[in-house]
């Protein structure tokens, strides 16, 4: 049976109003100063070992980005912590506070559908994460430019471009996770506590199941272990697991964004070494080409969650 | 449908897997009129509600909303249709006037033509004081009303009113059935549910009462009271005159005339028999200072039909004791 009109009647206005939400919610600001305190910090770190340690380096700028100095840990590794945060803290009562505050009937009662409010939340919160990101972006490129005194050069500022938007894509799949717990919840502490919980489990616990799950699909070979090599197909199998991880998707993105010399992201062989002059850099191009896959990975995960979440909502009863 | 009707379910039915919620039930609301779908918790009234603005799915049977099917036109149906649901709820961060501005934008409205019915809205629904208020600090009789002036803004041709009286205070409640009183006089067709009878009965031009998912009786009070609680019509009338009594008992179909009090007559009659009793008053010259028919009240009238048949359904005070 076709429906009558758009379904995204009335997508724009649900999104402006969220977004207002949350750009004047407190909560948005806690975790907005939060970012950006920690971010400087680490900022600050990689400030200092980088004037400490590095007397040339052809891509000084990608290193305020992956330098660390203890016992702060980098940008990045801040950022793939705080992000998934900030995306949860978003989205956890995105419709489960539509039903607390008895407000979702009413609205559905207007000439929209479902699909707009939805859609409408789910674009607000990531417009709220990229102003959120691309201010800290804009930040961090200021800062560097000031302190370090040295400008970026265009391959620079390309991939740290390319790194900010994948940085939004993993904003995105959290947040698609948080809408989807919002759905599924209708107490906004059920949904925020389970999300969470999810996000220590794939970004702590699983990277370390990943190797004895490994271990049990493709037990190690006693010929390699004699050697003392990890056996292929085991390592193969982990990493497989460990990429069920948008953090680990995300981590290996960002290593092959922000670090030119990096020429593969899986177990590498002897024989793809043949000829390979090592420590030279790769073209941006060939960057994001090793990095596509995950890329697409956490675009294909994020648009799954948002779909999961989009038919419960469709098929749930409105009465609040 | 014709086009004095505004709503019109045929064996509306609507089912939980086995369960069923609404159980074939059909009824027409027509233009102007004040409908009251009136039943205990859980009788199915709210998903009778859901049905007619496509916000869930008809099992069977068929709904005509202002000549628009609710299941595949369900855009033109809420554009034209206010709803205000049972413990209305708003953004309590943003202010009346901007609670509307939201809905007004949903809708669709430009920007000019917004302000001006938001305006008359809070106006009609005695907001206008509180307009830049915030939500949150409004009582719950404030908020109902903020619902009322959210259909009123809409421009709706019918309200769907889900126990708006619930919680309110009677001093709330008056003011709320005056509002909606007035939708009638504007021509509104308001189909109110509650469980509430006795405190919308007075609103109500006809009323279904639901049980157990199904309409166990449909008609005026006058008439339910006649099909349930038996008798006549009882007709109260005070007016001066020297021998009324006497002529009005020669009225055909008055059974029986009893003085109530001084100028104050009460006529039993197997019809209404106000026209033909005014007439008798005016031609003896009289003054005609009261004249009405006597209402069964709904809770009596509820409450006696589910006697006579415990496996139909729950009484109000059973339904009431399960939702709690």
């Amino acid at each position: 049976m076709r429906r009558e009109g758009s379904a995204f009647s009335g997508l724009g206005v649900v999104m402006l109003k969220e977004l207002s939400d949350h750009l004047t919610s407190v909560r948005m600001r806690v975790l907005e100063w939060l970012v950006v305190l920690v971010a400087l910090a680490a900022l600050y770190g990689a400030i200092q070992q980088i004037k400490d340690t590095t007397a040339e380096d052809p891509f000084l700028f990608l290193r305020l980005f992956t330098t660390s100095r203890e016992p702060l840990p980098s940008f990045v590794s801040f950022i793939s912590f705080l992000v998934p945060l900030m995306a949860i803290g978003l989205g956890f009562d995105a419709v489960n506070g539509e039903y607390s505050r008895r407000t979702l009937s009413r609205i559905l009662a207007q000439p929209i559908y479902r699909d707009a409010l939805l859609f409408g939340k789910f674009l607000a919160g990531l417009v709220t994460l990229a102003v959120s990101l691309i201010t800290l972006w804009l930040l961090v490129v200021g800062l560097g430019l000031l302190l370090i005194g040295i400008p970026p050069g265009a391959e620079e500022i390309g991939r740290s471009f390319l790194f900010l938007l994948v940085t939004i894509i993993y904003a995105g799949v959290w947040l698609a996770l948080a809408l989807l717990f919002s759905v599924l919840f209708r107490s906004a502490a059920t949904a925020a506590l389970v999300t969470l919980g999810l996000w220590l489990f794939i970004t702590f616990i699983w990277p370390v199941l990943a190797g004895a799950v490994a271990q049990v699909i493709a037990p190690p070979d006693p010929r390699y272990m004699a050697l003392g090599l990890q056996t292929p197909a085991t390592a193969e199998t982990e990493q497989i697991l460990a990429r069920l991880s948008p953090s680990t998707l995300f981590a290996e993105v960002v290593v092959a964004l922000l670090d030119p010399t990096t020429r593969s992201l899986g177990p590498i062989y002897l024989s793809q070494l043949q000829g390979a002059v090592l420590g030279a850099p790769l073209p941006i191009g060939e960057s994001m080409l090793i990095a596509w896959p995950q890329t697409v990975g956490m675009i294909a995960g994020a648009i799954l969650l948002f779909v999961i979440g989009y038919v419960i909502f469709q098929r749930q009863e409105v009465r609040a | 449908m014709n086009e004095d009707t505004v709503i019109e379910a045929k064996s509306l039915t609507k089912t939980y897997g086995s369960a069923v919620a609404v159980d074939e039930i059909s009824f027409n609301v027509g233009r102007g009129e004040i409908f009251g779908l009136l039943g205990p918790n859980g009788a199915g009234k709210t998903t009778t509600i859901l049905m007619l603005l496509g916000l869930t799915d008809i099992s069977a049977g068929e709904v005509n909303v202002l000549g628009f099917n609710p299941a595949r036109e369900p855009l033109s149906v809420k554009r034209r249709v206010g709803y205000m649901p049972d413990t209305v709820g708003f953004y309590d961060n943003l202010t009346a006037a901007d609670n509307l501005r939201y809905t007004a934008r949903l809708i669709g409205f430009k920007p000019m033509d917004r302000e001006k019915r938001i305006a008359g809205a809070l106006d009609r629904t005695g907001l206008v004081e509180f307009a830049d208020k915030r939500v949150g600090t409004f009582s719950r009789g404030m908020r109902q009303r903020l619902g009322l002036a959210e259909i009123v803004m809409k421009g709706a041709q019918i309200a769907i009113l889900d126990e708006p009286t619930s919680g309110l205070d009677p001093h709330a409640t008056a003011e709320l059935l005056a509002i909606i009183r007035g939708f009638k006089g504007d021509g509104i067709s308001v189909l109110l549910a509650s469980h509430l009878l006795e405190r919308v009965q007075s609103v109500c031009d006809r009323v279904a009462l639901f049980s157990g998912g199904r309409i166990a009786l449909m008609g005026t009070v006058a008439e339910l009271g006649r099909e349930v609680l038996g008798g006549g019509y009882v007709v109260d009338i005070e007016a001066d005159g020297a021998g009324l009594a006497e002529r009005l008992a020669l009225i055909p179909g008055v059974s029986g005339v009893e003085t109530i009090g001084i100028g104050k007559l009460r006529l039993h009659a197997d019809r209404d028999v106000r026209p033909e009793a005014a007439t008798e008053v005016v031609a003896m010259h009289g003054r005609l200072k009261y004249l009405g028919v006597q209402e069964p009240s709904l809770d009596a009238i509820y409450t006696r039909y589910f006697e006579a048949r415990p496996d139909e359904g729950m009484t109000i005070k059973e339904g009431a004791r399960h939702a709690a």
